[in-house]
């Protein structure tokens, strides 16, 4: 027991890593899939609607480099969901109630459509009717997507647990309203910026793979066509993302305070906050209307939530320890009681935690409510590691978003005058944009998940308490195995793509 | 019966289903195991990872739709077979890991590794995949080393509050020591590579490749069995763990397996199906020019599995005995979610039956004849 305490640290900390490293990796390939489903489904349309053969050669084009990517999505998927249970066993338990009803129907909504139609999508052409093959590939994209909705619905849960109550009989939470968690305004805000921006990547890859052709003299039509279609798309996308931004500030300023103090950096807390672009620029007051709409509005600072600020009515994280460890240690009387089989004493504890009753009311608000701060041991386990990280992470999401905005208007503009391919610059500019969106689109999720440490679900349970008891040196071999083969996949992936582009869609 | 009780038992029944599909999909894994014996040329291999790679997804969904579904209905298990029997899931997730890429990089220019690297992969997914699902299903029969207790959440030492751990340093590598676990293992690997033929002979269209997977069937057919006899037999014969489900005790009881089929003879009558129907496939594979063996073979796989695993967890059972504290035994009863739960996700398993449906029509639609080195020499979709 000694031992492994004194490994727990270092178990967290690879656990965290290897997860980390599954979910890069994944959503490296992931948002590809999301948004070329759409814009090969619009190309297929065209297709069908035309009955111009072009049209089929280009699908044909795009969606061999879908294919490419997708078996490895779909790889480092399967680990991420058995990750779950063998690194956050506990966590397993402790929301699994909640957490799994997601994960399931994923499978049986999302994936077999997906795995379905995906068959039909690349070997149907001849064998089935153009409709038929249409619908398969409109059905991929749209199970793809579907799948994305309940994953990232279980991933707002974590940051918003809604819809569930904690049984001291079971010592887990469980799920007492299923639409709470599926329409949860953080899930549905979170659904939408995270598979839009996932259209604004492929947007941008599209562009970037075209303007390579039209840089090289070939293939112009389809360069063209699919710059267009795609500028359309990621223009789209692009606002949606913005607006759900939007959303996503208001949300974590309400629900993930210190999330947000991170993400600015921002150390004591004001009203007319202002909105740091970058160390020593600012722009007076943005923070406070980009988070609650409103100039004078009081922004929380780090500071605050570590002291304290009765003035704003927020407790230090040491008082919250403390009530959290009182919320644990009544759940252990409450076990104690059962077990020597002391009924009433137990029913009289099991009164608190039901939230219909008054006493439970007040044992919620009062300390249930901070649970997981019992787990940890100082006030500075509440802050999130490198908040440097956390503070440029979105800066470099918000900044390169806004650039993609600026290509995606300028390619149109460039269409529309038909001086596409003309000029050199802007050609560079969109082929070297494709590395910078799958920056952008790993900050963004940088920006999520760290800045939401230590919690695995806000403010019930820490990653310390979430963890699986195993060795640090058992799951170093596993972060190593998984690091090595990702890496290696990776430059297979990178380097079958490049092959099949420098081909192009003229290859049969 | 109560409603939590029913959907219990439903739930274990969609898992088991969900179980049983899988084995039954592993004919994929199976057939890659085959690559580098019955596939002598390219070509020959070629067209057996074309026929498999149109199915390849299938068993993977099934698989991810398996862990879900399991950690939705029964998080406890999950909790605790994963977190703690660690080395057996990572080595299932690694090899089904390099499967998934392996069919779409193999002929692709540019792919880093080689076409034989490749090879290699589906090779080694096609023999430890089936290995090491069919060993870890067997502790469902013949108990695992773990400790279970739920009040340890409220410990505020976070080192201590740990709901189950593991008791053996091996973390679930100590599996193949019970030769019953191994013999599930082998026999599912032997069952698997049997299908796969059987799929073969179904799907593709080559005289030489059907000549060499009719004369390849009968030896891992023989040793499907001899192994598969072994494990049931040693089952029917065992100690298993019984609950009162009033009190939530767990005991011995020995004869447990046996008894479960004599006291449910619905699904006695299902595993006999199963069984009959895989020995006849096996047989029309063996015996006759029928390409069809992979029918009968299949459903009877899905029977057979289901009944087994329905022994394992129906009739008051612990499905997932302790070895190291019999009272932390994993029950349908203990482990499962709540009633709000499994109620609300047994409304979305009614579209189930839709899904199957759509499978099933796009199968037929796109699978109408047999696959021949024409059809993968024409084509510019293929593996």
């Amino acid at each position: 027991m000694n031992l492994l305490a004194a490994d727990l640290g270092a178990v967290v900390d690879w656990s965290r890593a290897q997860f980390a490293l599954t979910a890069i990796y994944h959503w490296l390939f992931v948002p590809l899939t999301l948004g070329l489903g759409f814009i090969i489904a619009f190309m297929e349309t065209r297709y069908v609607r035309t009955g111009d053969e072009f049209w089929k050669r280009t699908t044909k084009f795009w969606m061999r480099l879908f294919g490419i990517n997708f078996a490895i999505g779909v790889a480092t998927g399967l680990i991420l969901e058995f990750e779950f249970g063998t690194n956050w066993s506990n966590y397993s338990y402790f929301v699994g109630d909640i957490f799994g009803a997601p994960l399931a129907i994923e499978g049986i909504m999302a994936f077999f459509m997906e795995s379905t139609f995906i068959a039909v999508m690349f070997f149907g052409w001849d064998k089935v009717s153009k409709k038929f093959h249409l619908a398969a590939t409109w059905l991929t994209a749209i199970g793809a997507n579907l799948s994305a909705l309940w994953i990232l619905v279980a991933n707002a849960w974590m940051q918003y647990p809604a819809g569930m109550r904690f049984n001291p009989e079971t010592a887990r939470n469980e799920m007492v309203n299923f639409w709470d968690v599926l329409f949860s305004p953080v899930a549905m805000n979170k659904f939408f910026h995270t598979v839009t921006s996932a259209f604004v990547l492929a947007a941008v890859f599209v562009i970037g793979v075209s303007a390579w052709y039209l840089l090289r003299k070939r293939e112009e039509r389809l360069a063209r066509k699919s710059i267009k279609i795609a500028s359309i798309f990621g223009l789209i996308g692009a606002v949606c993302v913005i607006w759900t931004g939007d959303g996503s500030a208001v949300q974590v300023a309400k629900y993930q305070p210190m999330k947000l103090a991170t993400m600015e950096n921002l150390q004591e807390g004001q009203t007319h906050a202002p909105l740091s672009l970058v160390p020593g620029v600012e722009i007076p007051s943005m923070l406070s209307v980009l988070a609650y709409h409103d100039t004078e509005a009081y922004v929380v600072g780090i500071n605050d939530l570590i002291e304290g600020n009765p003035e704003q009515g927020i407790l230090s994280a040491d008082e919250k320890i403390k009530r959290g460890q009182h919320a644990i240690e009544t759940l252990a009387a409450f076990k104690a009681a059962q077990k020597t089989g002391d009924t009433a004493a137990a029913d009289s504890i099991a009164q608190l935690f039901d939230p219909a009753t008054e006493a439970g009311k007040t044992f919620h608000n009062d300390y249930f409510r901070y649970f997981g701060y019992g787990y940890l041991q100082s006030a500075q386990e509440t802050l999130p590691p490198f908040i440097p990280l956390i503070y440029w992470s979105f800066r470099v999401m918000v900044g390169l978003g806004i650039w993609f905005v600026v290509l995606f208007i300028w390619m149109l503009i460039l269409e529309k005058r038909n001086t596409l391919g003309q000029k050199r610059l802007p050609l560079h500019l969109a082929l070297w944009s494709i590395p910078l969106v799958y920056i952008a689109s790993q900050a963004g999720w940088v920006v999520a998940e760290v800045g939401r440490q230590p919690w695995t679900i806000q403010d019930l349970l820490p990653t310390v308490a979430a963890v699986s008891r195993l060795e640090s040196a058992s799951v170093q071999v596993t972060f190593w195995i998984f690091a090595a083969l990702f890496t290696t996949l990776l430059i297979a992936e990178i380097g079958i793509m490049v092959k099949q582009i420098r081909r192009g869609p003229s290859d049969k | 019966m109560e409603t939590l009780t029913l959907l219990q038992h439903y739930w274990w029944f969609l898992v088991a289903l969900l179980g049983a599909l899988l084995v039954f999909l592993l004919f994929v894994q199976g057939g890659q195991s085959f690559l580098f014996s019955i596939g002598k040329t390219n070509e020959e291999k070629s067209l057996m990872v074309n026929a498999l790679g149109r199915k390849w997804e299938f068993t993977f969904t099934t698989l991810v739709t398996f862990g879900g579904a399991f950690f939705a209905s029964f998080p406890l298990f999950y909790s605790t077979s994963f977190g703690g029997a660690f080395y057996v899931w990572m080595a299932i997730l690694l090899v089904f890991v390099i499967q998934a890429v392996s069919y779409e990089f193999r002929s692709k220019a540019g792919n880093f590794l080689g076409l034989k690297t490749y090879d290699t992969f589906l090779f080694i997914n096609g023999c430890l995949g089936p290995l090491l699902i069919g060993t870890a299903v067997g502790t469902f029969f013949t108990g695992a080393n773990f400790a279970v207790d739920t009040a340890n959440i409220g410990n505020i030492d976070a080192a201590a509050a740990t709901i189950s751990h593991w008791t053996t340093p091996w973390h679930g590598l100590e599996a193949v020591l019970d030769y019953r676990n191994l013999s599930l293992g082998l026999a599912v690997l032997f069952l698997a590579r049997s299908l796969g033929l059987l799929y073969f002979l179904n799907t593709i269209d080559d005289a030489t490749l059907c000549d060499r997977s009719r004369r390849a069937l009968r030896g891992n057919a023989i040793a499907f069995l001899v192994f598969f006899l072994l494990f049931f037999v040693s089952i029917l014969f065992a100690t298993g763990w019984s609950v009162n489900p009033e009190t939530g005790i767990i005991t011995p009881e020995p004869y447990k397996y046996l008894h479960n089929l004599l006291e449910m003879p619905v699904v006695l009558i299902l595993c006999l199906l199963g069984v009959v129907g895989v020995l006849w496939g096996l047989a029309l594979g063996l015996f006759t020019q029928s390409r069809k063996g992979i029918w009968p073979a299949g459903i009877g796989t899905v029977l057979a599995v289901l009944s087994l695993l329905l022994i394992a967890g129906w009739n008051n059972t612990a499905y997932y005995p302790s070895l190291a504290d019999p009272q932390s035994s994993l029950t349908i009863y203990n482990s499962s979610s709540s009633e709000f739960t499994l109620s609300a996700m047994s409304i979305v398993s009614i579209l189930i039956p839709f899904v199957v449906a759509y499978i099933w029509y796009s199968w037929r639609s796109i699978n109408r004849k047999r696959l021949t080195h024409t059809e993968i020499e024409q084509t510019d979709e293929k593996y």
